[in-house]
């Protein structure tokens, strides 16, 4: 259950606009159902009070929004970030992909998003209401006589099961208190593929990467990947392509795209969330930040605004081709 | 009405499999279903729906249309149509079903699509009655009504029989095959569910969504709305909606060069997406904001403009679930058509 | 199977002669492999050629249909397939397949009227189709009015056809237009939309336009000014087409296909779509 309410966000917007500290919101918008939560920019308190949600589905990252309204808003957007998304936040300054001047950034705490598809793998279809109750959500189905409550931490979002951190990385000002950086165990998942016989690996992959359907959801949601224009958009270039010609180049697409990302993406886990076809697409990402930290030390991508990844930083201590090439995985 | 007790379903799969390659919606390990071969084990997925619509059977996300072999100035054509073998497929939907009809008028209509073509004169389709819809399931605002889906054959599913009923002659020839796994029974059972089913639509949170404002003619009225830039605001302008789409068909054309000739395929193609009209000289839909209207003016408006009123949209709800933004037609109806559905 | 009809799938072409008519166009004339013309078209209508490999793009037929030997193409050099044709040499084969399309109403509705043809750059290319027709049909028609404009005498497309056969004729009356002036020019300089104002045409003809969107837009704002009304207006659309037939769903603007309702539109007909073209 997230420890911060709308009505609070509501009036720090609310505050924000009124002594013209910003002259917008991007904030959540509300749904049909609840969970079907819109990013949404809110130019008045009156418009936040009858669209603006927070709930526990609010698990859009807005940082990637501002590249697009930073150049098209006058004055500055006020956006909440949960702390993963401050993440995302510093990448992008690190990248000069907007103006920092044109951002209030307040920071507020998560507890954890949920995953609408796990609820309804527990409830079933035909949802009619889901209200927070402590650490427990209470469902009401069309189907059910009796409400059915479910632990949160059963239907966590994937990306947060193995949060990686509490705590805030950038904001102007921040609601509620900061947490730590946590030890996530985010990596287990990329060990045991690591522990896979190449052949089960590719099989893995072969497997999980068939079921793209090339809607480009996971490039076109993912803070790294701010292109002005893609490569696989551009019909010049050889490669673009709607859905591929071949089985071959369905895997090239995801894995030119993790290459293209590593040592940038905060692992921020937008990719897998959108993805319609529930392809992990974050492990590829993951085994990227695995070995660069295992290869130059730990890095965590938009920790800091303006540092070096360790991937565009030469150092006479850098590992040589040979020792990647000799070990296995 | 013929009915086979749920006991025997594998022996029915068998049955039908005998004659026709026979395709289901199956689980995957991701928790979201699609549809699979059947061979002996495979179990029908008790989904309301899959994550891609069936629309895949007859016009697939990739298609190869023919192939060239070129030497020096010289081009030599090769047509790389085969006929295609009957195939079935089962526990289509009553959206889904009705998403044929809305392909049919683009692709049979003249001059016909000899690929498409093909498929539906082969393609059996054996529909399954809903019996718990969605909170994200419209299909009645497109006048579909669930408990009694169309297709070559309609089937209903209760807690003990898969009851069945011809409704054409390809659906006829088919149970004809079935003989010995089927009985002969009453409609009491299918009656009975359709009347819950018919009480569960009334409870549905989107029953009261309705389409009077929209449909043919009305371009001028609705194409300048000032609420198509709120609600295109947040687009990521990627393709989710369309491919998994039942009754989206937009499609572009490609060569592919295998290095040992060249194919000239089809794929999926999205109005989404930015380069869908971008020319040597120009585009003339620069904004998300413009691709964005495209899509719903085109379901919603140009579609029943050119198609007697029918709408290019079937409820099937799979866009709501599956936006990355949760930007969806529902929202879209109510926002520019006034409708707020309550 | 394979004798069923499809129209995506097309015919060979060959390209017989290349002749290069401005530092950016040359026109292709195209025979099928047993020399023949490889279908009727009427004018105002388009055809799909292409290289395997490069791809496929819908051209408006230059020729008139009253050539029964050959198509002719009319191609600027500005995108991948045009770029490649460009470099290509007689002999060469291409794929073809149409015609598609709406024609302009050469046999109804322009019968006995008086026309005036007005066109800048490239756009006399789909034009050049229907001029001849008219031509060769001369007593169905009244006066024949053609101003054509380009940026210079060397991008005038067709030129030694204007000046040897279309200016000779009688009731034929051609007014050429050059954007800048040049030593060797001595007619009119200034853009088409200027010009045609200056000319002052008188109502009792249908107009038929094509160029450039901005010079069609002051164009049919002058026409109007002069009178003219719009539904004595035609002028032909391009956008990006992938099938021709309607079913691709790309070069749509509000309800219609501009590959199977237009290429031709009646400019009160535009009026009613949105404007997205």
């Amino acid at each position: 259950m997230q420890k911060i309410t709308r009505e609070q966000l509501i009036e720090k917007a609310s505050e924000l606009l009124a002594n013209g500290t910003v002259s917008c919101v991007l904030g959540w918008g509300a749904g049909e159902f609840g969970y079907d939560v819109t990013p949404t920019v809110f130019k008045t308190a009156e418009e936040m009070k009858t669209g603006f949600v927070f709930s526990d589905f609010c698990g859009a990252n807005f940082s990637k929004y501002l590249v697009a309204k930073t150049q098209k808003t006058e004055g500055k957007i006020l956006v909440f970030l949960k702390p993963c998304d401050t993440y995302s936040f510093n990448q992008l300054l690190t990248e000069h992909r907007f103006d920092r001047e044109k951002v209030y950034a307040v920071g507020i705490p998560c507890e954890g998003m949920a995953d609408i598809s796990k609820i309804k793998a527990i409830c079933g279809e035909g949802i009619s209401s889901i209200t927070a109750e402590g650490d427990t959500f209470i469902v009401t189905t069309l189907y059910d006589d009796e409400p059915i409550a479910i632990e949160a931490s059963a239907v966590l979002a994937e990306r947060c099961v193995n949060c990686k951190s509490k705590k805030h990385v950038a904001y102007d000002e921040l609601m509620g208190e900061d947490g730590d950086v946590l030890d996530s165990g985010r990596f287990d998942e990329v060990a045991r593929l690591e522990a896979m016989t190449p052949d089960e690996r590719f099989a893995f992959w072969q497997n999980e990467l068939s079921r793209c359907i090339r809607c480009n959801a996971c490039r076109d949601a993912c803070p790294a990947c701010t292109c002005e224009k893609c490569v696989f958009d551009n019909p010049k270039s050889g490669v673009e392509n709607k859905s591929p010609a071949n089985s071959f180049e369905e895997k090239l697409f995801h894995i030119i795209r993790a290459f293209h990302v590593a040592g940038r993406c905060t692992d921020c886990g937008e990719c897998s969330r959108v993805c319609p076809q529930n392809i992990p697409l974050h492990l590829l990402n993951r085994k990227f930040i695995k070995d660069i930290n295992e290869f130059y030390g730990d890095y965590q991508a938009g920790a800091e605004v303006g540092s070096r990844a360790p991937l565009v930083n030469y150092t006479t201590a850098d590992l040589e081709p040979g020792e990647v090439f000799n070990r296995e995985g | 009405m013929l009915k086979c007790s749920l006991d025997k379903i594998q022996n029915l799969f068998a049955e039908i499999s005998k004659s026709a390659k026979l395709y289901l919606p199956v689980d995957g390990k991701d928790g979201g279903a699609s549809y699979g071969e059947w061979s002996e084990g495979v179990e029908w997925s008790g989904a309301l729906n899959t994550t891609k619509s069936p629309k895949d059977f007859f016009f697939p996300q990739t298609e190869d249309l023919m192939a060239f072999k070129t030497a020096g100035k010289s081009i030599e054509i090769i047509d790389t149509r085969s006929e295609s073998e009957d195939f079935v497929v089962f526990g289509v939907r009553a959206c889904d079903a009705k998403s044929f009809d809305i392909l049919d008028r683009v692709f049979l209509s003249e001059p016909q699509d000899s690929f498409y073509a093909m498929k539906r004169k082969h393609g059996i389709i054996v529909t399954a009655a809903c019996t718990k819809p969605s909170e994200t399931c419209f299909c009645q605002t497109f006048g579909i009504d669930p408990a009694s889906p169309a297709g070559d054959i309609s089937t209903w599913k209760t807690a003990d029989a898969l009851y069945l009923q011809a409704n054409t002659e390809k659906g006829t020839a088919l149970l004809e095959k079935l003989g010995a796994i089927l009985e002969e029974c009453s409609d009491d059972a299918v009656n009975a569910q359709k009347e819950k089913t018919a009480a569960i639509m009334q409870k549905l949170p989107l029953k009261d969504l309705n389409t009077d404002d929209f449909g043919g003619g009305k371009t001028q009225e609705l194409f300048n709305n000032p609420a198509w830039d709120e609600l295109s605001q947040s687009c990521l302008g990627c393709g989710t909606c369309t491919f998994v789409c039942p009754t989206c068909q937009c499609y572009d054309i490609k060569d592919f060069n295998t290095g040992n000739g060249v194919i000239r395929y089809r794929c999926w193609d999205s109005c989404m997406y930015s380069e869908f009209t971008r020319m040597a000289h120009g585009n003339n839909r620069l904004t998300q904001k413009e691709r964005f209207r495209q899509r719903f003016m085109h379901k919603l408006v140009y579609y029943p403009e050119n198609n007697d009123g029918l709408f290019s949209c079937v409820g099937c709800g799979r866009c709501l679930a599956k936006c990355p933004i949760s930007m969806n037609i529902v929202k879209v109806m109510k926002k520019i058509g006034g409708n707020k559905g309550e | 199977m394979n004798n069923a009809n499809e129209t995506l799938i097309p015919k060979i072409g060959v390209i017989t002669d290349v002749r290069i008519d401005t530092p950016d166009i040359k026109t292709f004339r195209v025979v099928t492999t047993d020399g023949k013309k490889a279908f009727d078209h009427k004018p105002g209508q388009c055809a799909m050629l292409s290289i395997p490999g490069v791809g496929e793009a819908m051209f408006s037929i230059t020729s008139s249909p009253t050539n029964t030997e050959y198509m002719e193409f009319s191609i600027k050099k500005c995108g991948c397939v045009t770029e490649w044709l460009h470099q290509a040499e007689a002999g060469q084969q291409i794929t073809i397949r149409g015609p598609y399309g709406n024609p302009f109403p050469v046999d109804d509705v322009f019968a006995g009227k008086n026309l005036l043809f007005i066109a800048g750059g490239v756009g006399l290319a789909p034009l050049r189709s229907v001029i001849n027709y008219c031509r060769h049909y001369r007593d169905r028609y009244g006066d024949i009015d053609i101003v054509y404009g380009s940026r210079s005498k060397a991008d005038l497309l067709d030129y030694k056809e204007i000046i040897e056969e279309w200016s000779a004729d009688a009731g034929v009356r051609v007014h050429l237009t050059i954007d800048n002036a040049q030593p060797d020019w001595d007619g009119h300089v200034g853009f088409v939309p200027n010009y045609v104002k200056e000319l002052g045409f008188d109502t009792n003809k249908t107009a038929i336009l094509c160029g450039p969107p901005i010079m069609i837009k002051f164009t049919l704002e002058g026409l109007i000014g002069l009178g003219f009304d719009k539904t004595q207006v035609y002028t032909t659309l391009e956008l990006r087409m992938k099938c021709g037939v309607g079913k691709c769903g790309r070069c749509n603007v509000g309800a219609k296909y501009v590959c199977k309702d237009g290429p031709v539109f009646r400019c009160d007909e535009l009026e009613e779509l949105p404007n997205e073209y």
